[in-house]
């Protein structure tokens, strides 16, 4: 088996390279000393200066609403464009539609975040909290839009003409019939649309006005002066944060399908009557 | 029958319906067309003097024909004099072109070794290259920073193992080497996971068919397992060499002043300069130059879908 | 002749009542999507109580023209009439049809009880009605003990019982089936089948059922339409959809049968009327009794189903029969019948069913032999169509 270890070579690099910067990172956000290279010594130093650091705070504050807020509107908008990608075949300008929300996704920001702010400018809006919250909203809806249309294209439609066929009206349906079952797809497309809107800084910046500088356009401001583990500290806590996040997500998609192969052993042991 | 019952009529279609249409597509036309309208119009608009800094847009609709009479190209000619403008975005297509390759040499055998990997353990690996990417761009740049600096932790290591001696430091930090270390590192998520989703759908009796007609691994590889691989191929590509050309952020963290890209150009002109009909006609060129790899990519995405 | 084919399950015949109203009747229905006609002017009509089956290939228009009767397509021209009410702009959660969907449909996030309870909540019956009504229902299906179940820990065939309870339990008009079986392995389907039958007898319901399953259509229909390519070839009792096919395509489509184009020389009556025909098929000389719509000189078909085709060794006795002499190409063995392929002088091959009767039969006939293959002259059929 020499293309299996091969292959493991292959995979504890790879997973090395993508893993060691953010260990190393998290690492000296516990370092005593100033200095990158030396260690002096654990402490929670930094999470106190972080933690007294009433911009870098006020900073999270708005982009945790900003991520909150747009992550909400975007999965309603990106839901619904989903719903407009795979049930509507024709209606005017599906083309342009479906272009619309495939270009966002491999749009550069700096263009997004231009385009974006010329508009605000032009119909003299003053850019702030808002404006940043319609053009998260705008770019993640895309995302949303995405991965509910998977969800969506392998979703059985004789479930929906079921409903109606026993008397539920269409809206109810929707309700009771079609979003209980795409849920999980919702909820991971929102929270795809959180995560894209917390890291967000090109678009942000672009965006944004008095009073609602984002935690990403803060730490920018900072890094450009240099590393410091203040910085380190901060990241450390978001990275914690997504970390937990993401391994409760996986446990309970791992007991969804525990709880699927039990019913399967259930529906097979009783046998067929 | 199958083509038939695909075929669903929308004639229940109820008013309400047609909201689920009408609210992204409006959202959609307003926040995201009308924006690049706006830029294409300021792009062929004067500088001005007053605030904001270009002449006013747009006069009621009886203005159309001195908006015509006002189009000029004075910007765009403006980008061809300039040869700082014409080295960006020649500059960010080698930088984003060297990238995608990088990222295809590094991420191909990553996706293959994954698909090759027991199914028990897949999910996980998937996992783990997903989970970098929730975590913030902006942070995982900023972590090569104090790596790559001269005095930062691969000097470091370098020094320790003798590889450097003890008045080198490498300098690496603020030149195109770190910018490519920054976009492999960043971009590598999204080149192996295409990939890994077209390898993984491939019937392995495929290779074992190959290899039964007598084709030797290596050759089977190339004959059967890297053709089928190019959807992936493409989208990957695609996915990675289109944002990488409009990158701003890691040219600017880990880029020296010589880095060109016309992201960093477009930033400066904009954030520095102020000048907004510049940036624009900087942006609408950039987006031209991406026509054809959007294309690309959206074609592949419909294919998907 | 309704009335002299095959055994009949039950006195019940409205269609031969010119005074009968039908229930359900498609005038003039066409349905196009694009280009594509998958319904055309199509004309049919249905009766009270009736189990009554689509049949025909996929892509011949039965699950379009089930789906109009449903609400979930509307038809482009023509119009569906329940019980003489235009039913056309009705949306499907107001019609008083109720489907069983080939897929089941099962609601997965719902218990097998709140599965079957969920069309009787759309009408807003009293908890205690919809609970009494589930429970009937459980019965009737025999799944009383898997009420708290979710769909994904049934099997196949409770899935299917489920679906049925499930459309059964606002008690529709009509109950459509689409394909309901198809999901099930032979056996299974056999029995469920009978109870299938056994069902729509005791509810007294009318039952639409689309299948593409010949022997299933012919087991529990009343009548059969069997269609093809957007038109209803032909609407009949199973018996003389198999005994009385009126076209070449009904006959190939049901069951095994030898077709042989011709010509007719003689006929001994009228058009239509009974009598004896007979048709020269490339050489060979066939007499029918049985009269047909074509007269002398008129291309036609003549077909026999191989069960009705004797096989002997010698040429038979009577010469008023017909017969063909060749040689024994190939056996097919099937347990209760053996098939002969017989290869004609011309290379033409005609096929005879013979039921093995006793368990050890020392075979008169094998490969290679020359036989005798003859049919009486009531056998056969004409087909002008």
């Amino acid at each position: 088996m020499k293309s299996s270890r091969f292959d493991a070579t292959v995979l504890t690099l790879g997973f090395a390279f993508l893993y060691i910067p953010i260990i190393i990172l998290v690492v000296y956000s516990f370092n005593a000393s100033r200095l990158v290279t030396v260690w002096g010594g654990f402490s929670l130093h930094w999470y106190q200066t972080m933690w007294s650091n009433e911009g870098l705070m006020d900073a999270a504050w708005v982009t945790a609403r900003v991520g909150v807020i747009s992550a909400t509107i975007g999965t309603v908008l990106g839901t619904l464009a989903a719903l407009t990608l795979v049930r509507f075949s024709r209606f005017p300008g599906r083309m342009l539609f479906s272009g619309m929300i495939y270009a966002p996704l491999v749009m550069p920001e700096v263009i997004t975040g231009l385009s974006m702010l010329l508009l605000f400018v032009a119909v003299g809006v003053d850019r702030g909290f808002w404006t940043v919250i319609i053009a998260h909203t705008t770019f993640t809806m895309c995302y949303v839009a995405i991965v509910v249309q998977s969800r969506l294209l392998t979703f059985d439609r004789s479930l929906e003409e079921a409903a109606l066929d026993l008397g539920c009206p269409p809206v109810k349906t929707f309700f009771t019939i079609t979003l209980p079952l795409i849920f999980p797809a919702v909820v991971a497309g929102w929270m795809l649309a959180f995560t894209l809107s917390l890291d967000d800084l090109v678009i942000s910046s672009f965006t944004t006005g008095p009073g609602a500088t984002t935690l990403p356009i803060k730490i920018y401001s900072q890094v450009r002066l240099g590393v410091t583990p203040e910085i380190n500290a901060i990241c450390t806590i978001l990275i914690g944060l997504v970390t937990i996040g993401v391994i409760i997500a996986s446990i309970s998609t791992k007991r969804a399908e525990l709880r699927r192969q039990q019913d399967e052993h259930l529906a097979v042991g009783r046998g067929a009557t | 029958m199958a083509a038939v019952s695909e075929a669903r009529s929308d004639e229940n279609a109820s008013p309400f319906r047609w909201l689920v249409v009408v609210l992204p597509y409006v959202w959609l036309l307003l926040f995201f067309v009308a924006p690049f309208l706006i830029i294409l119009k300021i792009s062929l608009s004067d500088t001005a003097i007053s605030q904001p800094p270009y002449t006013p847009l747009f006069q009621g609709f009886g203005a159309l024909s001195d908006f015509l009479a006002q189009l000029d190209f004075e910007n765009y000619l403006f980008l061809t004099d300039d040869p700082l403008y014409i080295q960006s975005y020649l500059s960010s297509l080698r930088i984003a072109f060297i990238s995608t390759v990088l990222l295809l040499l590094i991420g191909y055998p990553i996706a293959l070794a994954m698909a090759r990997a027991p199914l028990a353990i897949r999910p996980t690996l998937v996992m783990l290259v997903i989970l970098p990417f929730w975590t913030s761009f902006l942070i995982r740049v900023y972590a090569w920073i104090g790596i790559l600096k001269p005095d930062g932790l691969l000097t470091l290591l370098l020094h320790s193992i003798g590889l450097l001696g003890p008045e080198d430091q490498v300098q690496i930090f603020r030149t195109d080497y770190a910018v490519f270390v920054g976009i492999v590192y960043s971009y590598l998520p999204f080149m192996v996971l295409p990939l890994y989703s077209a390898l993984e759908k491939m019937d392995n009796s495929l290779i074992e068919a190959a290899n039964d007609l007598g084709c030797p691994p290596l050759k089977a590889f190339w004959r059967i397992t890297f053709p089928l691989s190019l959807p992936g191929v493409i989208a990957g590509s695609m996915i990675c060499f289109i944002p990488i050309t409009g990158e701003f952020v890691i040219p600017d963290l880990l880029g020296g002043a010589d880095t060109l890209m016309i992201g960093k150009t477009l930033w400066t002109e904009f954030f520095g300069n102020r000048d907004w009909p510049l940036a624009s006609s900087v942006a609408v060129i950039l987006l031209i130059m991406l026509v054809v790899p959007i294309m690309i990519f959206q074609n592949q995405q419909k294919k998907v879908a | 002749m309704a009335k002299t084919l095959g055994p009949v399950k039950r006195k019940f015949s409205p269609w031969t009542d010119p005074s009968a109203v039908p229930f359900i009747r498609f005038e003039n229905i066409t349905k196009r999507f694009g280009d594509f006609t998958a319904v055309d002017n199509l004309t049919l009509d249905i009766y009270e109580r009736e189990f009554f089956s689509l049949l025909g290939p996929s892509g011949c228009g039965k699950t379009t023209l089930m789906r109009m009767l449903a609400g979930f397509e509307e038809p482009t021209e023509g119009r569906i009439l329940l019980q003489g009410k235009d039913i056309s702009g009705v949306p499907p959660y107001r019609r008083p049809t109720n489907m069983m969907f080939q897929s089941y449909a099962l609601f997965p996030h719902m218990t097998v009880e709140k599965n079957i309870a969920f069309g009787l909540q759309q009408d807003k019956l009293p908890k205690g009605e919809i609970a009494a009504r589930v429970e009937e229902m459980l019965k009737l299906v025999k799944l009383e003990q898997f009420a708290k179940r979710k769909p994904n820990q049934l099997s196949g065939g409770q899935r299917q019982r489920v679906a049925l309870a499930r459309s059964l339990a606002k008690r529709p008009q009509v109950l459509l089936l689409d394909e309901p079986l198809g999901a099930l392995d032979k056996k299974l389907r056999e029995e469920t089948q009978f109870e299938l039958m056994d069902i729509q007898h005791t509810l007294g319901l009318t039952f639409l059922i689309v299948t593409h399953d010949q022997e299933e259509a012919m087991t529990v229909s009343d009548r059969i339409a069997v269609m093809d390519k957007g038109v209803i070839v032909q609407v009949a009792t199973p018996a003389e959809i198999y005994e009385a096919p009126n076209s070449r395509y009904v006959a190939d489509f049901i069951g095994d049968i030898n077709i042989f184009e011709g010509t007719v020389t003689t006929t001994e009556s009228a058009l239509g009327a009974p009598g004896k025909v007979t048709i020269d098929c490339d050489g060979i000389a066939v007499a029918v009794e049985q009269g047909c719509q074509a007269v002398s000189g008129d291309k036609v078909a003549f077909a026999v189903r191989p069960e009705k085709v004797r096989i002997s060794p010698d040429q038979p006795a009577d010469t008023s029969v017909n017969a063909v002499h060749g040689e024994v190409w190939d056996i097919g063995y099937l347990g209760d019948f053996s098939v002969f392929l017989v290869k004609l002088a011309d290379d033409r091959i005609v096929r005879a069913a013979q039921a093995n009767v006793s368990r050890l039969v020392d075979r008169p006939i094998t490969f290679g032999d020359m036989v005798w293959l003859h049919w009486p002259l009531d056998a056969g059929l004409v087909l002008t169509r």
